[in-house]
């Protein structure tokens, strides 16, 4: 997992955040990446963008979404950017409504994070591991963690 | 066989769903080929791939491919991926 906590860069990190809607927690989370210099702010509205063009698949999993735009300019590094909500968001997926974590993903091509993106699946793909995110309070709680 | 796995962006859900996809074929013991592709270049060249696995909200999207498309909720259980595949490969 320790790919991940090296693509959580500082400022990426926001816990228990009240967001009232889908484009909030993206904002959140476009700005984790941002704060953390690994997008400039366009990548945020090209996240928004992506998910008001193509909906809810980004809801991969059951309380997860995947924040993401393509590969382009404004993608300074690949990293992530994690942001868990205090009250859950319908996010309006079929099957798995409501939200409860929200990671940003930025690449810079197709290819070059494909290592980090199994670390990554390895992490959420584990209930456990993904309820500890949850509860976490301090970003130094995850961290440590993910170390 | 082909396999092409497919989201919007090419970045995030398809490369998850190829590495799953891949674990899954694996234990059952297939030999396939799965490739992680955007819409738009899975529109563009995806006449070759036998099976398209995606997410509900993105089938309409690829229904004009020849290939059979099967969606995917849950792209970390392995247990459904491996029912789907199965029944798409009988």
């Amino acid at each position: 997992m320790s790919s991940v906590l090296s693509a959580l860069g500082e400022g990426s990190i926001k816990l228990q955040q009240a967001c009232l809607s889908w484009r909030e927690s993206f904002e959140l989370a476009g700005a984790g990446l941002v704060d953390s210099n690994r997008t400039t702010s366009e990548y945020t509205q090209e996240m928004i963008q992506a998910f008001e063009e193509l909906g809810p698949y980004m809801v991969i999993a059951p309380g997860i979404a995947l924040a993401h735009g393509r590969p382009s300019a404004s993608v300074l590094e690949t990293g992530l950017s994690l942001v868990t909500l205090s009250t859950p968001i319908e996010f309006g997926s079929q099957s798995n409504d409501p939200v409860s974590l929200v990671i940003g993903l930025a690449a810079t091509d197709h290819d070059s994070h494909i290592d980090l993106m199994a670390a990554l699946s390895q992490l959420l793909m584990d209930e456990e591991k993904v309820t500890i995110l949850l509860n976490a309070t301090k970003e130094a709680e995850v961290r440590a963690y993910l170390s | 066989m082909r396999i092409l796995s497919v989201c919007g962006m090419g970045i995030g859900t398809s490369v998850l769903l190829k590495m799953n996809a891949e674990k899954v074929l694996e234990a059952m013991g297939i030999e396939a080929e799965v490739v992680a592709a955007d819409i738009t270049k899975a529109k563009r060249d995806g006449d070759g791939a036998d099976i398209i696995l995606t997410t509900p909200e993105l089938v309409a999207l690829l229904e004009d491919l020849p290939g059979k498309i099967v969606p995917i909720e849950h792209v970390f259980d392995l247990t459904e991926i491996r029912q789907k595949l199965s029944a798409a490969l009988l």
